[in-house]
């Protein structure tokens, strides 16, 4: 086949998806970046381009709270994830022989069920009278209930490790299926022991499977705010809760739209950080 | 060895404490939907059907279910539709811009859904337009095709050009390949596409939040009613019926996609295209 | 040699400077051939010399850059692979893997919509000819490499296409299987009398079972013959060591006298071979080297007579075989040594490395070069 050729038939071929993603992905998304710039009062909308959505945005010390405790709550979330998923993506990867494919059925499965449900489960555990109050209690543990594990930052990271256990695990175990089983007997037979051999050969080599683990978990937990309003109290809202709030009741939406910019962008530059620092890590590891 | 072992037997115990969480929430809704009390907490107090009954009258509920099935069924036949013209191309063709544009269609999976449920509010407002079910459906179709593309990408790679091609060499059109080769052989992709596409759609919350109207899916209602405790054991009754239903579903995906690859003559235990 | 081949060479495939490329990449350069109906045709050569994008731009799955193709007196320009008379059987077989035997078989028959009876009968008349009779209803994923290529073929001949083509149909069978292959194909072909175009970059099953080769090389046919006429008298030393070993021998011309040709030949001295030996069009003053096939020199045993032509010679290594001993013989005169292959008749002892020894040979076998 021609390339000129090959390359029109592509075209072609993908161009009703693409026009779909340019007409309603891409044009949306330029359209929230203009509306950042405008201004709202009730229904009445001032296209005059202004900088004064983004000044409220970075100065008012409640966006700026919010906004930076979302940031904080996400990383936490996501190394939280990431640190508990690779054990058991290893496990999965090295010494499941024949099943594998069942645990991989087995940890996907949780994440099919209602998410909504699985938040609002979550707060049954770890509420006052929850699960797992109940169980230490009745174990003769603790005497009264712990109340530091819901409506705070704990609770919204425990239940966003679980809603995003899948996705962590399953990058990390690609990554690790990928890698040689003979590199890692190279590196036994060249003297180095399971725990050198793990950091020398086995991580650096699943560093990208960390990497792709580390920001799909870290980009949509941003934008969550079910699990802050139903398991986080006030001092678990996040910044989602705010873009809601200003979409819906406020009723200002440019603000919202300034907001939503602003943690994109702060979650994009944060993404590409973390990138670049992986490959970094990627190549110092193996030195 | 004995080293190997012991550290065997540490990681084993991690993952299966690991898989406990990961199923202490999905255990504990059965039990509470067979509750008998109107509080969620332990102890349980007996066994009880009524929250199952209660679903039966409940029109509101019907017509959220009826709604979702709309949404999630429509949402499931276009995306994989689309899912296939790109997967197709992307597996088959070299063209300009292709990473770009394969970017840009697979760009929901690592967008905030509050970003595309926000965006598409924006634009729907701007260009006068009001919310109804449509709104949602083109909301889930943005972040269905991607998944729809990862099924359908390992369908499509997993067919050998030159049965297309034998085809073509023995007289058949472009149609009657396309009807007698191509499609039989992408047939199980295609279903396992529809039913995850389809399983998304039906829980998906937040895009639905954003765009519903008048008419609400099952989510958003579920949503609505958290904030009744009375109401908790019936969600609970429900959430066991989705819960049923979903992993129905995705036995039955899992079924199609093992099938495809013994008719390819692939080791069925692979893990490949499976999400 | 076919009956079709000796009496009427008529074209049924002609390629008329025919070139393909690709961007910047050339992988045809201009390929002119006649294939004769009814005969087995070959293109051979190693990876990457164009012989499978020839063989495609036949079937119709790519067009020529420049130039035309003809087949039986049609031009084939803008006609697609479904429109020709020709099928193919793919190099891995493509059966298709959701059908069952006799369906893979029947594939292109269903657009004549023949009445079932005609329809199952000609299918498994399909299948008898390649020895699959009764295997109809079995699901194709079961099946041996053997049995697909098999099916390949039965799918390709109900079709009674003008050509089939064949690429590196055998390359995935083990080397049993191949030589069986080979000599069954060869018969099929002389049996249903359709010309057959394989693709192959296997020297020796291209000399087995095909009446003419065309050897290709970076996108041209270097020389298009007989097998024997391309075993004994290779017009380049390219072809020459493509096909078998030759041992390659500096060589000047001294003169010419009637039908011979006197040359000096390093290594074996003053020789006269016949001036047939010299290719059509060349001189016999271009000639710069000579060949000789292994099998064409001999060790002359101890004690046996001299037939006119030998020289001293030392082993330098011997490389058994079973039935053939290749050894690597010293000659004086000449640093590399050549190659020499003997039967291991009865009674005939292996010669170990350094034994002293003489070499035979007769000058009508030598091949001569630019």
């Amino acid at each position: 086949m021609d390339v000129q050729n090959e390359g029109r038939k592509g075209l072609l071929l993908v161009s009703p998806t693409f026009l779909y993603a340019i007409l309603l992905l891409a044009a949306p998304l330029i359209l929230v970046v203009m509306f950042s710039f405008w201004t709202q009062d009730y229904l009445d909308l001032d296209t005059t381009p202004t900088l004064a959505n983004y000044k409220e945005a970075w100065s008012e010390p409640l966006y700026r709270e919010l906004m930076l405790r979302s940031l904080r709550i996400s990383v936490l979330v996501t190394t939280v994830t990431v640190l508990s998923a690779f054990p058991v993506a290893y496990y999965v990867s090295f010494r499941v022989k024949e099943r594998k494919a069942l645990w991989l059925f087995l940890i996907t499965a949780p994440f099919w069920t209602s998410y909504l449900l699985r938040v609002f489960l979550w707060k049954v555990i770890l509420g006052y009278n929850g699960v797992f109050n109940s169980a230490l209690l009745w174990t003769g543990i603790i005497e009264e209930p712990l109340q530091f594990i819901l409506y705070n930052v704990n609770a919204v990271v425990i239940t966003l490790a679980h809603a995003w256990a899948p996705f962590a695990i399953l990058p990390i175990f690609v990554a690790l299926e990928k890698i040689d089983r003979s590199l890692l007997e190279a590196a036994e037979d060249l003297g180095d022991g399971p725990v050198r051999r793990f950091f020398r050969v086995t991580l650096p080599l699943a560093i990208p499977g960390v990497m792709a683990a580390t920001l799909i978990v870290l980009i949509p937990t941003v934008g969550d705010f079910i699990t802050p309003r139903l398991v986080g109290g006030t001092e678990g809202l996040m910044i989602s809760n705010m873009i809601q709030v200003q979409f819906g009741k406020a009723n200002n939406a440019p603000l919202g739209a300034a907001l939503a910019v602003s943690s994109m962008f702060i979650v994009g530059g944060l993404s590409l950080l973390i990138f670049l620092a992986s490959r970094r890590v990627g190549r110092v590891a193996g030195e | 060895m004995a080293n190997g072992s012991r550290k065997l037997s540490w990681l084993r115990a991690y993952a299966s404490v690991y898989m406990v969480f990961l199923y202490a929430p999905v255990v504990l809704l059965p039990i509470f939907a067979f509750n008998d009390s109107t509080v969620i907490a332990f102890p349980l107090s007996g066994f009880t059907t009524d929250w199952f009954a209660s679903l039966k009258g409940n029109s509101a509920l019907k017509d959220a279910v009826s709604n979702s099935l709309i949404v999630a069924v429509t949402t499931a036949m276009i995306s994989t539709i689309l899912g296939a013209f790109a997967a197709r191309a992307g597996v088959r063709y070299r063209f300009p811009a292709k990473r770009g544009i394969m970017g840009l269609i697979l760009l929901p999976l690592v967008l905030p859904e509050i970003i595309i449920a926000v965006a598409l509010l924006v634009m729907l407002m701007r260009l006068g337009l009001s919310l109804s079910l449509w709104t949602v459906i083109v909301g889930h179709v943005l972040v269905c095709v991607p998944f729809s593309i990862a099924v359908l990408n390992s369908a499509f790679s997993g067919l050998d050009q030159s049965l297309e091609e034998a085809s073509f060499d023995l007289g058949e059109t472009a149609w009657g390949t396309f009807r007698r080769v191509t499609f039989p052989l992408i047939l199980p992709g295609v279903i396992s596409s529809l039913l995850i596409t389809f399983t998304i759609s039906l829980d998906e919350f937040i895009i639905a939040f954003f765009l519903t109207g008048t008419d609400v899916t099952l989510p958003v209602y579920i949503w609505s009613q958290l904030r009744f405790p009375a109401k908790l054991p019936g969600v609970m009754a429900l959430g066991t019926l989705l819960l049923l239903l979903t992993i129905s579903l995705l036995i039955v995906a899992e079924f199609f996609r093992r099938r495809s690859a013994q008719r390819r003559g692939l080791d069925a235990s692979t893990t490949e295209g499976l999400i | 040699m076919t009956a079709a081949k000796a009496e009427n060479p008529k074209p049924i495939i002609t390629l008329d400077n025919v070139t393909r490329s690709f961007g910047s990449v050339q992988a045809l350069r201009g390929v002119t051939a006649e294939i004769r109906e009814g005969e087995f045709f070959s293109l051979l050569g190693p990876s990457g010399c164009g012989k499978t994008t020839l063989l495609r731009m036949i079937a119709g799955f790519d067009e020529p850059t420049s130039g035309a193709i003809t087949l039986d007196g049609k031009p084939m320009a803008g006609i697609a692979a479904n429109h020709r008379p020709t099928n193919m059987v793919f190099q891995s077989y493509a059966i298709f893997p959701h059908l069952s035997v006799a369906d893979n078989v029947g594939y292109g028959l269903k657009k004549k919509r023949l009445p079932k009876a005609e329809y199952d009968r000609e299918v498994e008349e399909a299948l008898k000819m390649v020895s699959l009779g009764g295997y109809g209803p079995r699901a194709a994923h079961t099946l041996s490499g053997g049995q697909r290529q098999r099916v390949a073929l039965a799918r390709a001949l109900i079709m009674r296409p003008k050509v089939i083509l064949l690429d590196e149909p055998l390359s995935a069978l083990d080397k049993k299987l191949r030589e069986q292959m080979q000599i069954e194909l060869r018969r099929l072909q002389r049996s249903v009398g359709i010309t057959f175009i394989l693709v192959t970059h296997d020297q020796e099953e291209a000399l087995i079972m095909s009446d003419r080769i065309a050897v290709m090389f970076d996108g041209q046919i270097a020389q298009l013959d007989s097998p024997e006429a391309l075993y004994r008298k290779p017009n380049t030393q390219r072809v020459a060591s493509f096909i078998g070993v030759m041992n390659f021998l500096e060589a000047r011309p001294i003169g010419e006298k009637g039908d011979k040709i006197s040359l000096d030949i390093q290594a074996l001295g003053l020789l006269d071979i016949p001036a047939s030996a010299l290719p059509e069009g060349m001189a016999a003053s271009e000639i710069s080297r000579v060949g000789v096939r292994p099998e064409m020199m001999s060790i002359v045993l101890e004690g046996a007579k001299s037939t006119g032509h030998d020289i001293e010679a030392e082993i330098a290594e011997a490389e058994y075989y079973g039935d053939m001993t290749y050894y690597l013989v010293k000659l004086s005169g000449k640093d590399e040594p050549v190659t020499i292959s003997m039967r291991n008749t009865a009674g005939r002892a292996v010669l170990e490395a350094g034994s002293k020894t003489r070499v035979s040979f007769s000058p009508e076998s030598i091949v001569v070069f630019q």
